[in-house]
């Protein structure tokens, strides 16, 4: 799935990183705690986080996340968003609850970290 | 070609200083990017760094990281000032936190941080002082090179 499509799933807005709305997108995962990101992320991720801090970007850029999404309308400050697009990490804002923009995209079929993990160890 | 490469970088950290929390370990990427060392080894190794400098941002006065590259691996030590830890064994199980609001506020305090750091790194060893500090010398093997 590209991020194109999942802006248009979570009726989102796009902060920055316009011109990689064709990146494709192949799992999710949603947390509030950095250190559960940091837990279970895998590099490809797209990360939907209430978490608007430079520490989303920090989490995002460390686990090797493709792209945040802010849930319930929040947006990150100024100083947030350049160093978003100094890593090239697209951020987008959906007014969506966290469970309600996890739910759409996983009824799309964008899986979520385990069932991707899962998917990945069954084709091997 | 990383395997001849020898390096050995200090870093200070600030404790409450979260405006620049993690920063350090944002470098401590871009370096072993630069050096060519494999993508999964950097991975486990800045993520390991992350919650360990984020640590001492949210618990310590300040820190002392060295980050030391020899043939065998990565060794990332911190020697930090600050309350020190009572009871480590309670302190490594998923969960237990005595993080503040102001810490939950930044994303951490999950209770998360040093079984991440366990999980991440090849060898960890934690040894602290109550009322002191505490020391964390973390080992990332070079030779293994498998996706976690």
């Amino acid at each position: 799935m590209t991020l194109k499509e999942i802006k248009e799933i979570l009726q989102a807005e796009i902060i920055c990183g316009e011109n990689l709305l064709d990146i494709e997108i192949e799992f999710a995962g949603g947390a509030d705690l950095m250190s559960d990101a940091l837990s279970f992320g895998e590099p490809g991720l797209i990360l939907l986080t209430g978490l608007t801090n430079s520490q989303s970007v920090r989490t995002a850029d460390i686990i090797g996340a493709k792209a945040i999404v802010y849930v319930r309308g929040k947006k990150p400050n100024i100083d947030v968003i350049e160093f978003a697009q100094s890593k090239k990490i697209p951020l987008l804002s959906t007014k969506l609850m966290m469970y309600t923009a996890c739910g759409r995209l996983f009824s799309h079929n964008l899986p979520g970290v385990h069932e991707h993990k899962g998917k990945k160890s069954n084709a091997c | 070609m990383h395997a001849e490469v020898e390096l050995s970088l200090n870093f200070d950290i600030k404790g409450r200083n979260f405006s620049k929390a993690g920063t350090i370990s944002t470098k401590i990427k871009e370096i072993l990017q630069e050096l060519g060392i494999p993508m999964s080894i950097i991975r486990r190794t800045a993520i390991a760094a992350y919650e360990a400098e984020m640590n001492v941002v949210m618990y310590a006065d300040k820190a002392q990281l060295t980050l030391c590259l020899t043939p065998a691996g990565i060794s990332i030590i911190i020697n930090d000032e600050g309350p020190g830890i009572e009871d480590i064994k309670q302190a490594m199980e998923e969960g237990f936190s005595t993080a503040t609001d102001e810490i939950r506020e930044m994303g951490f305090g999950a209770g998360m941080g040093l079984p991440n750091i366990k999980k991440n790194s090849d060898k960890m060893k934690i040894s602290s002082i109550p009322g002191k500090g505490t020391s964390l010398d973390i080992f990332f093997n070079l030779s293994k090179v498998s996706e976690q």
